[in-house]
């Protein structure tokens, strides 16, 4: 049963005012998870919270995983409370990973998606062109890791606080514009709200850029039983836990 | 050994532990988790004669220890069903539990002719919570005489053991107990979900796209275990007990309401592993009180005798 699993807190520390981050220490053999893969995450220790939370991948060593999360809901802050030692039900590595970039790439990072996209970068260092997108300064997180990882770093704030001021998806665009890109030259790999998500497809699609994302839906189990989490795309309804997380956005219906 | 098999109808359960519909796909979804020879009969997902794409999402929503599921009954058809996923099933020495409903009496009748005669498929359960599309879409399962007429229909349609899955949302469940018996149901399903909704505050909407959804998990299993025992005083065919079950000490209170077998639903999306955990609990639960066979905790009930004071009031 390597996929369903007790893990104990060996740390949940703050990042900052909005964000923590989760140490699990598997207590059987795990499966090594791929970056934007995900896992379902129990978050109290009695019914409520009843269902668990999916969390991507942030980081893996041996049998500790890694979850960075920001406090936003019953579920998160449920699990913000927690303290090392206690253990939790975990499932997972769950659905499908980012697919491998050729070369350099364009990552758009929307609020806490960044913690889906770090892993990747990771993985393919000095690769990225990262544009990271926020409302305001103190909901940025781990920017120090993100600036190593990235050949070039475009921050944006809703609110100005930090870097440019204005949407990411406009410096996107403004990026794609000035920089000439050919078609196909440079695939973008995505993850954030789902707004930002289909700004992006129609920026994507008017440049004749590769485009994949990692989208979100409400799950209650996140293995393919409930069919809570449907997305629409043109070859018909897909279930964001098991076929996606991760989706090629020229084949989403909005 | 403690045994723990039972009959319900004319099926031999090795355990009184399934699946409920609507939690446990087509079985594929839960094999990388657990061995599904270990179960007690596998029910699976609600099918129509053809596919459905459900309902637009938000589907889902967690409450306060449940959760609301407006799914739309999404399914693949009972053909692509008996093509595509009931040969996996037939690997299994599980008795396979074939969900099905309709819009229409006709649509029941045709779901349930065909999977009466594919291969693998032991009983049906019949979903009546389902609005009548040619009668202003009410709800088959909340009016006796046309519940009536949609069992006594498929009753003609099918040899197969067939189970009735009540709807609590009616005033009196025992009356609609009698009537799907009546109406020849050998086995009763207790219950299915209880229509609720989620108030987004800010948006002043609903959460589910749905409006409305079926509330499921721990937060009814009061409710569905005395739902459970009203129908086992109202009837003689034997019930199947489900609503919140998440461990055994759960399934126990039913089988002891009476019911002579346990359906395990929402656990499931908690824990993959819930049924089978509930399975091993029964057993070590027998072992220390004793109990050899599981049949005589079914309906061990006792009642308190009421006083003249006491009221169901409080």
């Amino acid at each position: 049963m390597y996929k369903f699993f007790t893990a104990e807190i060996v740390g949940n520390t703050s990042q900052n005012t909005h964000f923590k981050l989760l140490t699990l220490r598997a207590l059987s053999e795990i499966i090594v998870p791929q970056p934007g893969q995900f896992y379902m995450i129990q978050t109290g220790t009695a019914c409520d919270p009843l269902l668990k939370r999916p969390f991507s991948i942030y980081s893996i060593r041996q049998n500790h995983l890694s979850f960075l999360y920001r406090i936003r809901g019953k579920g998160t802050l449920s699990l913000s409370q927690l303290r090392e030692s206690d253990m939790l039900q975990v499932i997972g590595p769950l659905g499908n990973s980012y697919p491998e970039p050729d070369g350099d790439f364009i990552a758009v990072a929307g609020g806490i998606g960044i913690a889906s996209l770090l892993p990747f970068m990771r993985k393919y260092k000095n690769r990225a062109y990262l544009f990271y997108g926020a409302m305001k300064s103190d909901e940025l997180v781990m920017l120090e890791e993100a600036r190593e990882l990235s050949k070039k770093i475009f921050i944006t704030t809703d609110n100005g606080s930090d870097g440019q001021k204005g949407c990411v998806t406009c410096a996107v665009g403004d990026f794609i514009g000035e920089s000439r890109i050919t078609h196909n030259a440079l695939p973008i790999y995505s993850c954030g709200p789902t707004p930002m998500l289909k700004e992006l497809s129609q920026i994507a699609r008017a440049a004749g850029l590769k485009c994949c994302a990692s989208l979100e839906e409400h799950m209650a189990c996140g293995i393919g039983a409930c069919l809570g989490c449907m997305v629409k795309t043109v070859t018909g309804q897909k279930r964001v836990c098991k076929e996606g997380p991760i989706f090629n956005l020229e084949d989403i219906i909005w | 050994m403690v045994n723990l098999s039972v009959t319900v109808a004319s099926l031999k359960l090795k355990n009184p532990v399934m699946t409920a519909s609507g939690t446990f796909g087509y079985g594929e979804e839960y094999s990388e988790y657990i061995d599904l020879n270990r179960l007690g009969a596998i029910v699976v997902k609600g099918l129509s004669i053809t596919p459905r794409d459900g309902n637009p999402t938000p589907r889902i929503v967690e409450t306060p220890a449940g959760m609301l599921n407006a799914i739309g009954l999404q399914n693949i058809g009972v053909r692509a069903f008996i093509k595509d996923k009931l040969p996996f099933l037939r690997q299994f020495d599980t008795p396979v539990i074939a969900n099905f409903f309709g819009d229409t009496v006709e649509e029941y009748i045709r779901a349930a002719g065909e999977l009466s005669v594919a291969e693998g498929v032991h009983a049906l359960e019949m979903n009546i919570s389902c609005p009548n599309k040619q009668e202003g879409w009410i709800v088959f399962g909340t009016d006796p005489k046309r519940m009536d007429h949609v069992i006594s229909e498929v009753r003609r349609t099918t040899n197969l053991p067939l189970i009735v899955k009540l709807s609590p949302n009616v005033t009196d469940i025992g009356c609609m107990a009698k009537a799907a018996e009546g109406a020849g149901a050998d086995a009763l399903s207790v219950m299915n979900t209880i229509t609720g909704m989620v108030v987004d505050i800010r948006q002043r909407k609903p959460v589910l796209a749905n409006n409305t959804g079926g509330l499921s998990g721990p937060a009814i299993r009061p409710i569905a275990v005395r739902m459970v025992w009203e129908t086992c005083k109202a009837v003689k065919i034997p019930v199947i007990g489900m609503g919140g079950i998440m461990t055994a000490r759960d399934a126990l209170e039913f089988l002891i309401a009476g019911a002579r077998a346990v359906a395990v639903g929402t656990a499931n999306f908690v824990n993959p592993a819930a049924a089978v955990e509930i399975i091993e609990g029964i057993e070590k639960f027998l072992g220390e009180e004793n109990i050899s066979d599981i049949n005589s905790i079914v309906g061990s009930l006792q009642i308190n005798e009421r006083q003249s004071n006491h009221n169901s009031d409080y």
